[in-house]
């Protein structure tokens, strides 16, 4: 039966930057997103900006999750939303998760990562804002 | 969502190695969009070039890792690969959790890869189907190697073998003994059977039951399965195993066999893809037609039975339009 783009399960990744090994957050989020019918692409750990950026392409997802508690978002946030910009994918909404520091998440934001969960976050939350963020008209 | 793909620009973008589009139009055919049929009818004439090699078997025998693997070897070889990892969706949420992806590394720059993971999203004609098209979208694009992974379950492997021209069926040690090998249904589809974990005690043994399972002749064909030891914690066994990818190829060609494959799965194809269409026109009929839902009606009250309904609905007049 045809679908429309619209009932269509919105294609999320999820990734890891940086060099730290805490997974669980990412995993669970995946979980989460899921359960909400989400079609999850989790890449896993240590992925470089460039990898990440090339896995949102070739997975054509609507949506990408970042999670790091390494302490290098400041570095590598940036850096994925600048090779989005420049493979013309600016528009896939970028969100993120981890320990950030809050003085650093108002300067993420105002980078253009469009919502940033740290510890306490419900799943809920994030399923509903995942939503928002990937489908704003519905 | 910027610039979907039109025809025929978007297969002219394909077939010249636009990945973006290419991976546009691989959703696009996920999601059932009309809009890329055209695309993907542009783009048929130049399919059939590529390899295709089936990558199947249980959950945990290593089949992402050996398939990493495998990309490598190829790549050494310059010969430029397309994977498409089928994963199950949940019934229950209709979302899934693609996975595949972890096991693989390459070079971010490498434009001679492009890794797809893609969800069953529902029935088991579906992702066959759906399959088969992505397949050729690839294969337009003028990759030398599709991989097509999914996991061994079956019914849907059966239904996704009809994609590709030789099977790999991925087994490790102590699976079981030769009665579950049968059991799985997995022993008919196989071209080529791979031991992996071979590093693991038991492979010798894994490998002897399946060179008597061989022997007994239970396979379909004149080709005999062979039978390759690999590890990926040791890096052991790749360049066999192609090189038995590669021995069965052959032998598609020199047996002629591939011809009359092709043909085969081209007809079971157009069957499949009238079916489809016949099934929905007639549950249609049967929903709305008047006339047609007396005879459901008659049928529920146990005063028609089945078949003869069935048989009236066969002679009934198409849906007039």
């Amino acid at each position: 039966m045809p679908r429309s783009a619209k009932s269509a399960p919105i294609r999320v990744l999820i990734a890891k930057p940086g060099l730290d090994g805490h997974d669980r957050g990412a995993k669970v989020v995946a979980r989460a997103l899921r359960d909400a019918g989400f079609e999850v692409i989790y890449a896993g750990l240590r992925q470089t900006p460039e990898e990440i950026v090339r896995a949102a392409l070739e997975e054509d997802v609507d949506l990408i999750g970042l999670s790091i508690l390494s302490g290098a978002h400041m570095a590598l946030f940036p850096k994925v939303l600048a090779l989005l910009k420049k493979e013309k994918a600016g528009k896939i909404p970028v969100f993120a998760g981890g320990i950030i520091p809050d003085e650093d998440a108002r300067r993420l934001k105002k980078a253009g990562i469009r919502a940033i969960f740290g510890p306490g976050t419900t799943l809920e939350e994030i399923v509903t804002t995942a939503q928002r963020l990937a489908r704003p008209a519905a | 969502m910027t610039g979907r793909p039109r025809e025929p620009s978007a297969a002219r973008a394909i077939r010249a190695g636009n990945r973006r589009i290419l991976a546009r139009a691989i959703s696009q055919v996920e999601n059932g969009d009309p809009a890329v049929d055209s695309v993907v009818r542009a783009l048929y004439p130049a399919t059939g070039r590529a390899t295709v090699v089936g990558i199947t078997g249980p959950l945990g025998v290593g089949k992402s890792s050996l398939i990493n693997l495998l990309v490598a070897h190829l790549r050494e070889r310059g010969r430029s690969v397309a994977i498409v990892a089928v994963d199950p969706s949940s019934p229950f949420s209709g979302g899934s959790v693609l996975g595949d992806r972890i096991r693989f590394d390459r070079q971010a720059d490498d434009t001679g890869v492009f890794f797809r993971s893609m969800a069953s999203r529902g029935e088991l004609g579906g992702v066959a189907a759906r399959t088969r098209q992505v397949v050729r979208l690839l294969d337009a694009a003028g990759f030398d190697v599709v991989i097509v992974e999914t996991v061994g379950s079956g019914q849907v492997d059966l239904a996704i073998r009809n994609v590709a021209s030789t099977s790999v069926v991925v087994l490790v040690p102590h699976l079981g003994d030769e009665v579950q090998t049968l059991k799985a249904g997995l022993f008919e589809i196989a071209d080529i059977f791979c031991v992996n974990k071979a590093d693991l005690p038991g492979a010798d043994l894994a490998r002897k039951d399946l060179t008597e399972l061989i022997a007994l002749g239970a396979t379909r064909s004149t080709w005999r399965p062979k039978v390759v030891l690999t590890s990926t914690v040791a890096s052991s066994g790749v360049a066999e195993l192609w090189s038995a990818v590669e021995a069965h190829e052959s032998f598609l060609d020199a047996s002629g066999r591939r011809a009359v494959d092709d043909r085969r799965r081209l007809s079971v194809e157009i069957v499949e893809l009238v079916r489809e269409r016949v099934g929905r026109e007639l549950t249609d009929r049967l929903d709305r037609d008047p006339e047609l839902r007396k005879v459901l009606d008659e049928v529920v009250a146990r005063a028609v039975d089945p078949q003869v309904a069935a048989q009236r609905l066969e002679r009934g007049p198409r849906r007039g339009r």
